[in-house]
Parts: C-alpha cells; sequence; structure tokens
C-alpha cells in the first residue's frame, strides 16, 4: 500500500492531527499563562469559597435567604430566581405571542396593521434598551401612598405590583400536590382509552376520571385537612405594602421587557406556522361537514404545531439567556449572583464555569422537553 | 348551420350590484370590507380607535404639545422641570447629541467619528447590492475598514492620535458589529464546512465550539472577556478592553452565522457534490467554486436577520462598560440637571437603532420577495 497526500483518508488524518495539535497547543499555552497568573495573584482555584459566608444582601427572593449564608446558597437563590424569570416569562410570551400571531391574520384592518407595528416596533430595538426604558418608566410611577389601584387588591407603585395572595402552608401544598398527580394519572388513563377506541371504535370519555381524580379527591383532602384558600389583600401600612404578592420593580421591568421582545418573535412565528397550512386543509375540513373549531383543533393546530416548534424552542431558550440582562437592572439572578462573587472573592474561573453550566444545564433541559415534544407531534407516516 | 345574429347585448340585467365609481364610494367599500365585515370585527374596530384614539391624544400631548424644545442654557432646566409627567423635555437631545453620538471624543475632531459612520452606511449600502457581490467585494471590505480605523485613530500628520478609550457612542456600536461580522463570517464559513466534515476529530471540534458558545448568555462571554481575557495573557501583554469585547463578539458571531450557514449547505443537493467530485476538483475548490456561493446565496435572508440580531446584541458592552450608543446615552444624563429626562433620551437612541434594523429587515424581505419571485 502506497501512502501519499493525494490520498484522501492519509491527507485527512493529517489534517486532524493538526487542527487538534493546534487547539490543545493554545489550550496548554492559555492554562499555563492562567495557572502562573494566579500564583502570582495569590488566587487559589476550586471551589472551596462555595462554604464561606457570602455577605451578600438579596433583596429579592423567594427562597429563605439571610447575608449570613454560604456562597452556595447565593448561587441557589440566584439559580431560583433565574428559573423565576425564565419559566413566567416563557409562558407569558407563549400566550401573548399566540394572541398578537393570529391578531396579524386577522381579517380586520385594523388589527393587523396595529399587530404588525407591535412586532416590528419591539424586533428592532435592542432588548437592553427596552429593558432600561421599562426600568426608567418603573421608578417613575407614584410612591406607594399614591398607588395606582386599576383593581381592588392589585396596587402598581414605584415599589412594584403588589397581587392578592393565597398564603399557602402545608395542607394547601398536600392539596396541590394531590390534584397535580391526579392530573397526571388522568393524562394516563386518558391515553389508554384512546388506544383502546382504536381498536373496536367505540367512544371512551375520559372527563368523569378527571372530575373524581383532579377536583373530587383534592377537594375531600382538603376538606379533612382544613386547608384554608382564604384571598389575602395587600394593604398600605406607613410607606409599604403588607400582605399580598410583590412583584418588585426590578423584576416586573425584567419580566415585561422579556415578554413583549419574545412574544413579538413568537408572533412571527405563529403567524408563519398557520400560514404554512395550505388552504385546502381547511376547505377540506368543511366539505367533510366539520366544524372550525373542530377543524382548527384537530386539522389545522398539529400541521401547524410541526412548523412552529422548531423555532419556538430556540425563541425559549433566547429568553432564559436574555434573562441574564438582569444584572443591568439589578435584579440578582444568577449571572448577577455570580458576578458579585467574583469581585468579592477573585474567583472569576470558578464564577463564570458555574454560570455557564447552569445555562447550559436549563438550555439542555429546554430541547431536551421541546424535543420530545416535537417528536410526539411529529408526522406519524403509516 | 345556423347563424345566430340577433342576440341582444345583456339578455339579463346585471346581476353584480352596481359599484359606485367615485372615490367615496370606494372608501366606503373598502371600510365595510376591511374593518365592519362583520359584527366582532365591528367591535374589535371600534374598541381599538377608541383605544388607539385615546392613547396618540395622549402621546400627542406628552411628545409635542406639552414638549419643551429648548431651554435657555445647559444648567437651567426649570422649563422642562415645570412639566414633567404631562410633556416631554425634547430639548436634552441637542444638549447631549454630540456626547451620545461620539462620546469622549475631542470635540474639535469629532468629524473623524461622523465620517466614519457614513463611511459605515455607504459600506452596508453598497454590499447589499446585487451587482455587488462578487470577489471585489472582500477587497472593498478590507479597503474601508482600513480606512476607517486611520480615521480613528490618526497619528498621520492632520490627524492627531486618538486612543481607543476616547471612542464612544455610534462608531463604537457599527465598528463592534461590523468588524465583528467580518471576522465572524469567515470564522462561520470554517466552522460550518467543519461541522459537515468527514473527519471525526474536526466535527467534534466545531460542534463543541458551535453548542458551547450558543448555549450560554453572551453577557458570560462579555465578562469572560472583561475579566477572565487578563488571566489567560502572558505578563506584560495588555489587550484593550475594547478589542477584548471584540474578540468576543467575533466568536460569538462565528457561532452563529456557522448554524445559519450550515443550514445552506444541508440545502445544496448531493449531486453538486459528486459533479464537483468527478470534475476531480480539490476539497477546497470543490467548496469555495461550488458549494459555498450557492449555499450563502441560499441563506442570504436568514443571514441578514443574525447581522439585525447581532447589531442590537452590541447594546450588551453597556454591562462591561464600553461606550457603545447605549452606554453613551445611559451617561448622558447622570448630570444632575438633566437626570430625570431619561425617556426622551432612550426613546432618542431607540430611533436610531430602529432606522438601523429596520433598514436591514426592510432589506432581508425584498430579497426573500424577490427569491420566491425567481423561483416562480
Amino acid at each position: 500500500m502506497r501512502i501519499s497526500l493525494k490520498d484522501r483518508n492519509f491527507s485527512g488524518l493529517i489534517w486532524q492531527i493538526l487542527v487538534v495539535a493546534i487547539v490543545i497547543a493554545i489550550i496548554a499555552w492559555l492554562w499555563s499563562n492562567t495557572v502562573h497568573n494566579l500564583s502570582v495573584r495569590r488566587i487559589s482555584t476550586g471551589f472551596a469559597f462555595l462554604g464561606r459566608e457570602a455577605g451578600m444582601p438579596i433583596a429579592d427572593s423567594w427562597l429563605p435567604y439571610s447575608p449570613k449564608d454560604t456562597y452556595l446558597r447565593a448561587f441557589i437563590v440566584g439559580i431560583s430566581n433565574t428559573l423565576r424569570v425564565a419559566v413566567i416569562g416563557i409562558v407569558l410570551a407563549t400566550v401573548l405571542g399566540t394572541l398578537v400571531g393570529i391578531a396579524r391574520l386577522s381579517a380586520n384592518w385594523l388589527l393587523s396593521r396595529l399587530a404588525a407595528v407591535y412586532v416590528e416596533m419591539l424586533r428592532d430595538i435592542p432588548l437592553l434598551l427596552q429593558l432600561l426604558f421599562w426600568y426608567v418608566l418603573m421608578q417613575g410611577l407614584p410612591a406607594a401612598r399614591q398607588a395606582w389601584k386599576p383593581v381592588e387588591g392589585v396596587y402598581l407603585s414605584n415599589r412594584g405590583l403588589v397581587l392578592p395572595s393565597i398564603p399557602l402552608d402545608t395542607a394547601n401544598l398536600w392539596v396541590l400536590l394531590t390534584a397535580a398527580i391526579g392530573l397526571a394519572v388522568t393524562f394516563f388513563i386518558r391515553k389508554r382509552l384512546t388506544a383502546r377506541q382504536m381498536l373496536d371504535g367505540k367512544p371512551r370519555h375520559s372527563w368523569p376520571y378527571a372530575l373524581v381524580l383532579v377536583i373530587a379527591i383534592p377537594a375531600l383532602l382538603s376538606l379533612m385537612l382544613g386547608a384554608s384558600w382564604s384571598i389575602m389583600l395587600p394593604e398600605l401600612r406607613g410607606f409599604n405594602f403588607v400582605g399580598g404578592l410583590t412583584l418588585a420593580p426590578e423584576y416586573f421591568a425584567l419580566l415585561i421587557a422579556l415578554v413583549t421582545y419574545t412574544s413579538a418573535f413568537i408572533a412571527e412565528i405563529v403567524r408563519s406556522g398557520i400560514q404554512s397550512v395550505p388552504r385546502g386543509q381547511w376547505d377540506a375540513a368543511k366539505a367533510l361537514g366539520l366544524r372550525r373549531s373542530f377543524a382548527l383543533q384537530h386539522i389545522v393546530l398539529p400541521q401547524a404545531l410541526r412548523v412552529i416548534i422548531p423555532p419556538m424552542t430556540s425563541q425559549y431558550l433566547n429568553l432564559t439567556k436574555n434573562s441574564s440582562l438582569a444584572v443591568a437592572v439589578g435584579y440578582q439572578d444568577i449571572v448577577s449572583i455570580a458576578n458579585t462573587t467574583l469581585n468579592q472573592t477573585g474567583q472569576a474561573i470558578e464564577a463564570i464555569a458555574l454560570i455557564m453550566a447552569v445555562f447550559l444545564t436549563i438550555s439542555l433541559g429546554i430541547s431536551f422537553f421541546m424535543n420530545w415534544y416535537n417528536a410526539r407531534i411529529a408526522l406519524v407516516e403509516r | 348551420m345556423t347563424v345566430v345574429t340577433d342576440i341582444p347585448d345583456s339578455p339579463l340585467p346585471s346581476a353584480r350590484p352596481r359599484t359606485n365609481r367615485t372615490f367615496a364610494g370606494m372608501a366606503i367599500a373598502w371600510l365595510r370590507a376591511n374593518l365592519f365585515a362583520t359584527i366582532p370585527s365591528t367591535i374589535i374596530t371600534l374598541l381599538l380607535l377608541l383605544v388607539l384614539g385615546k392613547g396618540l391624544v395622549s402621546l400627542m400631548q406628552w411628545g409635542w404639545l406639552n414638549a419643551v424644545w429648548s431651554v435657555p442654557d445647559s444648567n437651567n432646566t426649570a422649563a422642562c422641570r415645570a412639566v414633567r409627567g404631562i410633556g416631554a423635555c425634547w430639548a436634552v437631545i441637542p444638549e447631549k447629541l454630540r456626547f451620545i453620538l461620539f462620546g469622549t471624543y475631542p470635540f474639535q475632531q469629532q468629524w473623524r467619528p461622523a465620517l466614519a459612520v457614513l463611511l459605515f452606511i455607504a459600506l452596508f449600502v453598497v454590499s447589499s447590492r446585487r451587482w455587488a457581490w462578487r470577489k471585489e467585494l472582500a477587497l472593498v471590505w478590507a479597503g474601508a475598514l482600513a480606512l476607517i480605523g486611520l480615521l480613528m485613530w490618526g497619528g498621520i500628520p492632520g490627524l492627531p492620535f486618538v486612543s481607543q478609550d476616547r471612542w464612544g457612542g455610534l462608531p463604537v456600536t457599527l465598528i463592534l458589529a461590523t468588524f465583528g461580522l467580518a471576522f465572524g463570517f469567515p470564522l462561520g464559513i470554517l466552522v460550518a464546512l467543519g461541522r459537515r466534515s468527514k473527519l471525526p476529530a474536526i466535527r467534534s471540534l466545531c460542534v463543541l465550539y458551535v453548542e458551547l458558545i450558543r448555549g450560554v448568555p453572551l453577557i458570560s462571554l462579555l465578562f469572560m472577556a472583561s475579566v477572565m481575557f487578563p488571566l489567560f495573557m502572558p505578563d506584560g501583554v495588555n489587550i484593550d478592553k475594547l478589542l477584548r469585547a471584540q474578540i468576543a463578539f467575533i466568536l460569538f458571531a462565528g457561532a452563529y452565522l456557522a448554524e445559519v450557514i450550515r443550514g445552506g449547505l444541508q440545502a445544496i443537493p448531493r449531486g453538486q457534490h459528486d459533479a464537483a467530485d468527478a470534475l476531480g476538483l480539490s476539497y477546497w475548490k470543490k467548496q469555495g467554486l461550488i458549494i459555498l456561493p450557492q449555499a450563502i446565496r441560499h441563506v442570504i435572508p436568514p443571514l441578514v436577520n443574525t447581522f439585525i440580531a447581532f447589531f442590537k446584541d452590541t447594546s450588551l458592552v453597556l454591562i462591561i462598560g464600553i461606550f457603545d450608543l447605549l452606554t453613551t446615552a445611559k451617561t448622558a444624563i447622570i448630570d444632575p440637571a438633566w437626570q430625570s429626562f431619561s425617556v426622551e433620551v432612550y426613546i432618542f437612541v431607540a430611533l436610531i437603532y430602529f432606522a438601523f434594523c429596520f433598514a436591514m429587515s426592510r432589506y432581508s424581505r425584498s430579497l426573500e420577495a424577490q427569491d420566491s419571485h425567481a423561483a416562480r
């Protein structure tokens, strides 16, 4: 066997060895520089600092936290804050974006034009600028005493948005948990019933199961445990509100900015998804005598979703990554907390590695879920 | 064969209602078809008109009727304070305009960044024309970018040297975006080719690079550039902050552009590869002459969309303290006299960003329309 540079396999091997060697050399060089610099600056590497006292105040957290807690705890609070804005943001952006996307297709000229202006305006201005804008508006709101009150129990002021809440204790949580399990079981039963209907063609209903599992059993449990579901209205005491659920201005501004910005992109995805379903599908459904709502639910939407889901996944990922802009308005998400940690301890590599690990995990989680969902609704060829 | 001769012109009265051909008649027909077609549609129209009317009236009052357009001198903002909450203070814009656009660049020399901005715009306009899509365009870019560098830095007789920590405003935004693209694009092409390569080591390196960069927020890359990068360098090597951010942007753009270009590569039919191989072309000739020109043409609209996203993302350098357009805007209103008029400044800057992005998105849409027209 002759070995020559003209041989594709051989030259491929050479190329690979060359590229890998260059990459390894660069990494080794950077690594040795880093080790040297760290020893000069007397920074010890490693994650031991996570166990030390953080001494950093976190204003807005749903988990119990005090500055006396460790850095690890601060990071967990940061992750929970990121998830809090990302998950709620994704849900709201999907709802708003779908509405705007449908509005763009409306036969009503005014409505579709307005939706188009909304999309164009929000897409062409940087998110960070929008965020700063919302935050400035939020700070310009009246003080708590002159709070704007659209509905009883809802206050909007420069302290943020205050909503009525239902205080949850263990009894409430048990009831909610039971209802959630009931919901999951109902879905399972529904799937089995559909499978059996496929075999013999007899229609079967799943709603009696839902009634028992999701409503009757949790309600009974609630009575037995004596759980109270009273709504707690916030009230003004002194200069601030007591009770209720407070969305801090930083959180609220970030949420509005993320939701409106992402909804503009989702609207375009939904619009093109619905437009991708040929008109003939509507006509065929009509010819079969199906109602319009039935046709939308069982014929048009399943086909549109196939086009919608993949780009939607990347919008969800974008929203999650964009939530890191929180640092610009002082909402303490994971990036902001890692940044403070970095300034306090000098552990730059560890802090940034933690940010990356958290976002890679969240990204992979969302991708995994959306791929699973996509596979579920994908075209099944028979 | 019978010849029928006496058929009346119109045996039946016209089935169509007589359309009113006057302007008013057409307008009414249009309104009925587009705004008041059904009862729900009519309700929506009326509700929207109500909300829109109210919004526009209060916007007019704030932005026009009650607005203050100028103040007697730059520290006397009493006129603006008097209308706070009911009227805009547009006087802040002319007052701070030079700082917002050019940052702390020496005042007497600010014609240089202004000229650089015009050069950038000319470069974009030329690159958007179809007749310019040829190899020489790369040379035009190299020349224009070198000229912009010369204008900004100076250092030759007639142009005093200006260090880059005094640069700011719109030129910095354009520099970050344009240089990011100019270097990110070739990088993206290489990575896209690498990701589709048959060589496992190269393919996995490219996958790793793209997924790592796309999986984390841009801010963490910028933090890395501003905090970690100095640790990576040997003693004595000190790379300027702007350049470090620029490197982060190039790496960021490379990963995103690679994915778009990969989409174009996947759309090229297998036969094109086979034909190129049959002609005995080498790998690089095959890619450069046959595959890439077709692949990139396929993805020009999504590429423009990536450029728009990238242009907007340059504003994130605010967080690491580089003076781009958004940072100068935010800094301009630190001045105590003007502190409370940030909304006006943000609106002004938003208009600048909007103008650039809207032009690009219109352009992308016109390309798509041309393509779908040509395909028919």
